[in-house]
């Protein structure tokens, strides 16, 4: 029986189970509510819970277990002789379940009879023929070994999904029965739906820790499995980033990516900074409402223009504008459209909503009677916010200024459009550069292998953004934080 | 005693300081401040009592346009400074606030150091010439606050981390720097224990040698204790205004009998 097949069972399991624990509240007291501990349905929601939960669980651990242990299994039946290493047994596994997928379309569209489908033999039949016929094409003939383990992989998936099958529902109609003899008046229901709730919420909690761990751990050992390759120290100090093709690689240094990273970083920083920070200024403390209403959600509005538009202003007007003063025919700084400028002007723009909002809010935050004390003192207005507020917003500020940077560090599209693909060290704002985000993209974009170091440096590129901008968001919650402090 | 030395204080006629003639007050739609006529005498406590919502706050705010902060609020009618008409366009209400000063009812230090706090406004009135003036100023408008013993030593140290009696203390300093000839008020004491208040009221009554001082109270003991004359707010009308002693013994208006002894507000 299929999984989707079992959820539905499951869930008819759940809300017959929902209806009984129900009633059987009720009916144990002779109707009269009062004298339940809980409201009755919470006896129904305890029977649906213990009913569906754990074979749900169960339903889905043995789905991805399942695959694991019969691929071992099976990888078992083709000869050590066969294959070189684990890649040549990873392309030989994968032709073994297009034949066993085959086999079942096989089966299903009518093809071959199931007796039929089990006896097969590749000198007698020719089967990459029968399965193209179902819809499964296969780059070679089929082996006799792989048809094997392609059987063997049947056989077992078969068996497999029933005692899957069994032990789900097994598992179903067990919290059910018990769920439903537990039943009586006197069961806490609210508390045990209490628990359940709560197990929810630090599931999905913890998966989203787990997954965040998971991808650092999967960054930290393909980055290791990188500085196996290739020495940690040409990478971290190599001045010169030039991959070849295919292996082979002897500059794989990341301070030109690192270089243009920061630079143009830095362009957009000193754009966005002073726009932002003007205009949450201006939002929070001298607009009239009515402005600040159709204004602040208009600046917003920027924030909600994806990258890649970003990219396209830059490549097909910012870059032509800068071109026309800086380049040949101007004051001839410039090369092409592409540029450190380019890039950066635009990225400033798209940050220039997040030090705004973020500003404002902080802000907006500084008590009244902070403002009304130096009003008082015959204080004027930007005196008041030169001297009082923004001193008193100041952490707050340097948090959300921080935050914009390591957006800007992680951004991709508008520097893989804006600003080139040329690594190199310059100091020239106006020549082509690259970052560290845009080379991750090309380096795994493509044709290549993933064992290679031309393929893993994307890991180590990665890593280094990850710890950069890890501790500007540490720095900047530090900072954010103390500042709460003070007002408490 | 007492009795005899209030009587004597009513006794003394000060100047007009402030007068105030046929004062209305709109937020928005709502009628806040209804036909105040009140005159405030120069070296004298005032106080404003009345229940919460009947418009002495606000009305206090009116006398340094802090409302003019506020979109919605309306003004109308004269409120008169030594004669001069402070809603009059020619006046800057910038201007008019160094010298109609503010205290709060939250203590509200700026996150800055004692001595930066208290130099806030001579440094943007430009009252002092070099360093030796404004530390001079600061230690004046200090010792007059009532405070300097307590922080001489720390001038540097943040304001906001003083306890909230010398917060306020700081804050009547700070107002007092720029040499302010009214000094209003705002339920200073409210946020305050009770050692705190008593300090403060002392400094009240200190104070009124140099200024004219307004007060709003929620206290009616308070009002009492430090002011000579007292204003009692009703829903936005001034129901009875004069001598301290006369309205606590003896007041002419049946609601202010009823506010003072209890029966409403």
């Amino acid at each position: 029986m299929s999984a989707s097949w079992l959820l539905i069972i499951l869930l008819a399991l759940a809300g017959l189970g929902f209806l009984l624990g129900r009633n059987r509240a009720l009916a144990s007291v002779g109707g009269d509510l009062r004298k339940l501990h809980s409201l009755p349905n919470y006896y129904g929601f305890n029977v649906a819970m213990l009913a569906f939960v754990p074979a749900v669980l169960v339903l889905g651990l043995w789905a991805v277990a399942q695959p694991m242990v019969i691929d071992a299994s099976a990888s078992g039946v083709i000869p050590q002789t066969y294959y070189q290493d684990e890649g040549a047994l990873n392309l030989i596994m994968s032709d073994v379940r297009r034949v066993a997928e085959g086999l079942d379309l096989a089966v299903a569209q009518g093809v071959l009879s199931a007796s039929e489908a089990t006896v097969l033999n590749t000198q007698t039949t020719d089967l990459r023929a029968l399965l193209g016929g179902v819809g499964v094409a296969l780059g070679s003939e089929v082996a006799p070994e792989v048809l094997a383990a392609a059987q063997k992989m049947r056989v077992m998936t078969a068996t497999g999904n029933w005692i899957m099958t069994a032990i789900v529902l097994a598992a179903g109609l067990g919290g059910f029965l018990v769920a439903v003899r537990m039943t009586q008046a006197t069961l806490r229901a609210r508390n045990l739906v209490e628990s359940g709730i709560l197990i929810l919420l630090i599931g999905a909690a913890s998966i989203a820790i787990l997954t965040t761990l998971g991808i650092v751990l999967s960054l930290i050992f393909n980055t290791i499995n990188f500085f196996s390759l290739f020495p940690a120290g040409d990478f971290l100090f190599g001045t010169t980033w030039s991959p070849e093709g295919r292996g082979g690689s002897e500059h794989l240094g990341i301070l030109p990516l690192l270089w243009g990273t920061i630079y143009i970083s830095l362009v957009a920083l000193v754009v966005a900074v002073p726009i932002g920070l003007f205009a949450a200024v201006y939002l929070s403390e001298y607009a009239s409402r009515t402005t600040r209403g159709f204004a602040k959600p208009l600046l917003e509005v920027l924030a909600g223009i994806p990258t890649i538009v970003y990219g396209l202003f830059a490549l097909t007007i910012v870059g032509p504008m800068l071109v026309s003063v800086f380049g040949a025919d101007g004051l001839g700084w410039m090369q092409g459209t592409r540029s450190v400028m380019t890039a950066g002007l635009v990225m400033g723009v798209m940050l220039i909503p997040f030090v705004s909002s973020l500003s404002d809010d902080i802000i907006n935050a500084v008590p009244q009677t902070m403002r009304d004390g130096s009003y008082g003192l015959g204080a004027t207005q930007s005196e008041t916010v030169r001297q009082v507020v923004l001193p008193a917003a100041l952490p707050g500020i340097v948090g959300a200024i921080l935050l914009a940077a390591s957006r800007a560090i992680g951004e991709t599209m508008i520097v893989v459009m804006g600003a080139g693909a040329a690594a190199r060290l310059d100091l020239n704002p106006f020549a082509a550069m690259t970052t560290v985000t845009a080379k991750i993209v090309s380096q795994l974009t493509g044709d290549s292998d993933f064992a290679s170091p031309e393929a893993l440096v994307a890991f180590a590129l990665g890593m280094t953004l990850f710890i950069l901008t890890l501790g500007l968001n540490v720095l900047a919650l530090y900072i954010v934080r103390k500042y709460r402090e003070q007002y408490e | 005693m007492t009795q005899m030395s209030k009587i004597e204080r009513a006794a003394t006629m000060h100047d007009i300081k402030i007068s105030a003639k046929d004062v209305q007050v709109y937020y928005g739609e709502n009628h806040a401040i209804k036909d105040v006529n009140v005159e405030i005498e120069d070296k004298t406590v005032t106080a404003f009592i009345g229940p919460s919502g009947c418009g002495k706050s606000t009305f206090l705010r009116c006398l340094n346009r802090m409302n003019d902060t506020i979109d919605i609020c309306r003004i109308k009618g004269d409120i008169l400074l030594d004669g001069e008409d402070i809603y009059d366009k020619r006046v800057d209400p910038v201007q008019l606030r160094a010298k109609v000063g503010m205290v709060f009812q939250k203590p509200n230090p700026f996150p800055k150091s004692i001595y930066d706090n208290v130099a806030y406004g001579p440094r943007i009135h430009g009252l002092a010439r070099n360093k030796a003036e404004l530390d001079e100023i600061v230690e004046k408008s200090l010792r007059r606050g009532a405070i300097w013993d307590e922080v001489k030593d720390r001038l540097d140290a943040p304001g906001t981390g003083l306890s909230g009696g010398q917060q306020q203390r700081l804050c009547i300093a700070r107002a007092v720097a720029t040499e302010p000839e009214v000094l209003l008020m705002d339920e200073p004491c409210s946020a305050l224990d009770p050692i705190a208040t008593a300090q403060v009221e002392e400094l009240i009554d200190e104070l009124r040698q140099n200024f004219s001082v307004v007060i709003v109270t929620h206290s009616m003991q308070q009002a009492a204790r430090v002011s000579q004359k007292t204003a009692f707010f009703h829903l936005g009308n001034l129901v009875e205004f004069g001598e301290t002693s006369q309205i606590f013994t003896n007041p002419v208006d049946p609601r202010t009998e009823s506010y003072i002894t209890g029966r409403i507000g």
